[in-house]
C-alpha cells in the first residue's frame, strides 16, 4: 500500500556540517517524483533521511518532520527499523549480499524479520524477482551466487531484494548510473509498473531520464561549495522541462541539453 | 623563444632485450664463481661464498643488462635481483630450520611415541613418549581458545560496529598495551593472582588463562581488520531492509568476514601453542598423564621440548626426543594453518555462476 510523504522545515547534519536546509515538499502516493540537481546538492541526504538511514552514518543528524500519511518518522517512541522496513531503499552501486545465493538475497529482509514457511518464501521470492523483471534470468540459477550475476542482473536483484518486503515507499539512488541502456530501460520499465503498487523517489543526474518515468520533478541547488543544498522547486514534470517557474532551473536543465 | 628539441627517439619501441634465462645464468654462473672464489682463498663458511655469490649476481646482471639493455632495463633487474635475493636470505632459515627438525625429530618419532607417556622412563633411558605433552597442550590451547575467542572476537565487533568516542578509543589503546606484553609478564600476573593470592595450585587452567591473556589482543586485531573489510553497502543494505543492526552484524556482516576471522584466530592458536614461558611458570610439568586440566600440573609440548633438552646434556635418547617433540609441534602448528588456509578459502565469498 502506498503512503504519502510530507516533509517540512527539514535540515540535515554531519557532524556540525548542514548538508541540506529547510526542506518541505509533499509526495503523492503512487507516483514517481525525480530529484534532480548538481553533485553535492543534497539529493542522496535527502533522500536517506527519508528511511532514517542518514543517521547511520557517524554524526549524521536530522532537524525537522517527515509525515508518512499521518505518522511523523523523527516523532518520539519511533523505531527507526520498523520505518524502513515501510521505506525500502535501492542504491547507486549493487550490493547484493556476497555469501548468499540469488534466492537468499531475495529472501534476505523477510528471512532477517522473521520466520516464514518454506513454500510462503518461495511465493514471494518468485513474485518479487518477477515484479524485477528478472525472474527469467535467474530462474534456473537460484541456487548461484548472487554476486556472479551481471551488474544490470545485480540491481534489479537488489530491486527485488527491496520489494519483497513490501515496502510502501521506495526510494531509488541514481539505480541506474552504472548500468547499459539495456538495463536502464528495463529498470525504467519495472519503475512504471510499481508505480502502480509504491510510492517512488528516484534520484537522477540523466535529465532524460527524470522527464521519461517521474509524475513529478524536484530541482535541488546549492549556492556554493559549503553551503548547504535547498530545494528550489518542485512541480509536475512536464513543467519543471517546458516552463520552470525559476530561473536557475531553466539553466541547470538547459545546460544540461545544450 | 624556442623551444628544446627532443632528442630523436628510436623509430621502434623494440630495443635489445636479454632472453628469459639470462637471470638464471647469471645465477649458477655466480654460484659457481663464488665457490671457486671461497675455496681459492679458503673461506670455509658456506655464509661467505652465499653472500659472493649474492654480490656477484646482483653487480653482474646490472653490469651485463646496462651494456645490452641499456640502464633503466638494468635498473629493473637490480631491484628485481634485490627481492630475490631478500627472499632467499628469509627462506634459508626458515628451510634450515624445518630440515635440521626433520633430520633429527624423525629418528624416535612413530606411533609408540605419540601414545605413551614418561611415567615410567627415566630422563636417561630411551622409550617414553608425549602422549601427555600432547594431551596437555591440546587442553591448555584448547581452554584460551575457548576463553579468548568469544572476548576477542566480541571486543572487535564493539570496536568496528559500535565503538564511538572515549571508551572506544579506551580499549583500542589497551589492546595495544596487551599486544606487547611479553610471555613472562602475562605468567607472573596469573602467578600472584591465581596461585599467590587465591591460592589455587598449578594446573592447565591456570596456564589457559596466561595464554589467553597473549592470545586476545591478537584476535582482537585480526578480527577488527576483518570486519573493517567489509563494505559499508553490505551494513546499509541489510539496515534499509528493515533488519535490526545485531541481525545485521549477525548474519551479513560475521558470514561475510567469517572465512579472514578464522584464519586470525587460527593464527592466534598457532602462536600461543609454542609458548613456553607462562606455562613453565602456571602448569609446571609432569611426566604422567594428568587429563584433569583443572587440577595439578601437566605437562605440555614446549615444556617437555625444554625438560628433555636440558636434562639431555646434549645427546641420548632424551635428546631424540626433544627433537622429535619439536617436530611434533612444528606439525601440529602447521596442520592449524593449512586448516585455516582451507576454512578461508571455503567461505570466502563466492563469484562465479
Ligand atoms: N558521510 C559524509 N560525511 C560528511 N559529509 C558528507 C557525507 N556524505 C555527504 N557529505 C556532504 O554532504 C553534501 C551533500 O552530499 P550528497 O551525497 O547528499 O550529494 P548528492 O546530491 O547526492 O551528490 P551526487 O549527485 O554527487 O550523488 C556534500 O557537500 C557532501 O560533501
Ligand atoms: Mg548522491
Amino acid at each position: 500500500m502506498a503512503k504519502r510523504i510530507d516533509v517540512s522545515g527539514l535540515n540535515a547534519y554531519y557532524g556540525s556540517f548542514l548538508a541540506i536546509e529547510d526542506i518541505s515538499m509533499t509526495v503523492e502516493p503512487r507516483s514517481v517524483t525525480a530529484f534532480i540537481g548538481p553533485s553535492g546538492c543534497g539529493k542522496s541526504t535527502f533522500l536517506r533521511t527519508l528511511n532514517r538511514m542518514h543517521e547511520v552514518t557517524p554524526g549524521g543528524r536530522v532537524e525537522g518532520k517527515v509525515l508518512l500519511d499521518d505518522e511523523n518518522l523523527y516523532g518520539s517512541g519511533i523505531d527507526p527499523v520498523a520505518v524502513r522496513r515501510e521505506v525500502g531503499m535501492v542504491f547507486q552501486r549493487p550490493n547484493p549480499f556476497p555469501t548468499m545465493s540469488v534466492y537468499d538475497n531475495v529472501a534476505a529482509g523477510l528471512r532477517l524479520n522473521g520466520k516464514y514457511k518454506k513454500s510462503e518464501l518461495d511465493d514471494i521470492v518468485e513474485k518479487s524477482l518477477k515484479g524485477a523483471n528478472l525472474w527469467n534470468e535467474v530462474k534456473d540459477r537460484l541456487n548461484k551466487p548472487g554476486s556472479g550475476l551481471s551488474g544490470g542482473q545485480q540491481q534489479r536483484l537488489c530491486i527485488a531484494r527491496a520489494i519483497a518486503v513490501e515496502p510502501n515507499v521506495l526510494l531509488m539512488d541514481e539505480p541506474c548510473s552504472a548500468l547499459d541502456p539495456i538495463s536502464t530501460l528495463a529498470i525504467e520499465d519495472l519503475i512504471g509498473e510499481l508505480k502502480e503498487r509504491f510510492t517512488i523517489v528516484i534520484v537522477t543526474h540523466n535529465m532524460q531520464q527524470a522527464a521519461r518515468v517521474s509524475d513529478r520533478t524536484a530541482f535541488f541547488n546549492l549556492a556554493a561549495v559549503g553551503q548547504p543544498g535547498k530545494l528550489i522547486e518542485i512541480d509536475d514534470t512536464e513543467r519543471i522541462f517546458s516552463n520552470p517557474s525559476v530561473q536557475a532551473t531553466e539553466d541547470y536543465i538547459s545546460g544540461r541539453f545544450g | 623563444m624556442t623551444h628544446a628539441t627532443l632528442s630523436p627517439q628510436r623509430s621502434s619501441l623494440r630495443g635489445a632485450t636479454l632472453p628469459k634465462w639470462f637471470a638464471w645464468a647469471v645465477a649458477a654462473g655466480s654460484v659457481v664463481a663464488g665457490l671457486g672464489i671461497s675455496a681459492a682463498a679458503g673461506l670455509h663458511s658456506d655464509i661467505q661464498w652465499a653472500l659472493i655469490a649474492a654480490l656477484l649476481f646482483v653487480f653482474g646482471s646490472y653490469g651485463i643488462s646496462a651494456k645490452v639493455e641499456g640502464r633503466r632495463q638494468a635498473r629493473d633487474r637490480t631491484a628485481t635481483s634485490l627481492v630475490w635475493v631478500a627472499f632467499i636470505l628469509a627462506v634459508i632459515p626458515l628451510a634450515s630450520l624445518v630440515w635440521e627438525t626433520l633430520k633429527r625429530g624423525v629418528k624416535v618419532l612413530d606411533g609408540y611415541f605419540l601414545t605413551h607417556s614418561m611415567g615410567v622412563v627415566a630422563d636417561t633411558e630411551p622409550g617414553g613418549g608425549i602422549y601427555h605433552a600432547i594431551l596437555g597442550t591440546l587442553q591448555q590451547v584448547g581452554l584460551a581458545t575457548l576463553i579468548s575467542v568469544p572476548v576477542g572476537v566480541l571486543t572487535a565487533i564493539y570496536l568496528v560496529e559500535y565503538g564511538r568516542g572515549r571508551l572506544a578509543k579506551a580499549v583500542t589503546f589497551f589492546v595495544d598495551v596487551m599486544t606487547g606484553i611479553p610471555s613472562i609478564v602475562a605468567g607472573l600476573f596469573i602467578l600472584s593472582l591465581w596461585i599467590l593470592i587465591l591460592d589455587m595450585g598449578y594446573s592447565g587452567f591456570a596456564g589457559a588463562m596466561a595464554l589467553s591473556i597473549l592470545m586476545i589482543p591478537v584476535v582482537v586485531r585480526s578480527t577488527e581488520e576483518m570486519l573493517k573489510l567489509v563494505p559499508n553497502e553490505l551494513r546499509e543494505a541489510s539496515l534499509a531492509l528493515g533488519v535490526p543492526k545485531w541481525r545485521t552484524i549477525l548474519k551479513v556482516v560475521l558470514p561475510t568476514s567469517i572465512g579472514g576471522i578464522t584464519t586470525g584466530i587460527m593464527l592466534a592458536i598457532a602462536r600461543i601453542t609454542g609458548e613456553t614461558a607462562p606455562v613453565l611458570l602456571l602448569v609446571w610439568g609432569t611426566n604422567f598423564i594428568n587429563s584433569n586440566p583443572f587440577s595439578d600440573p601437566q605437562a605440555s609440548l614446549p615444556m617437555y621440548i625444554y625438560l628433555q633438552y636440558a636434562n639431555s646434556g646434549g645427546y641420548g635418547a632424551a635428546y631424540d626426543r626433544a627433537w622429535a617433540a619439536a617436530l611434533t609441534l612444528i606439525a601440529f602448528i602447521m596442520i592449524l594453518n593449512l586448516v585455516a588456509r582451507g576454512i578461508a578459502r571455503w567461505k570466502a565469498p563466492k563469484t562465479g555462476r
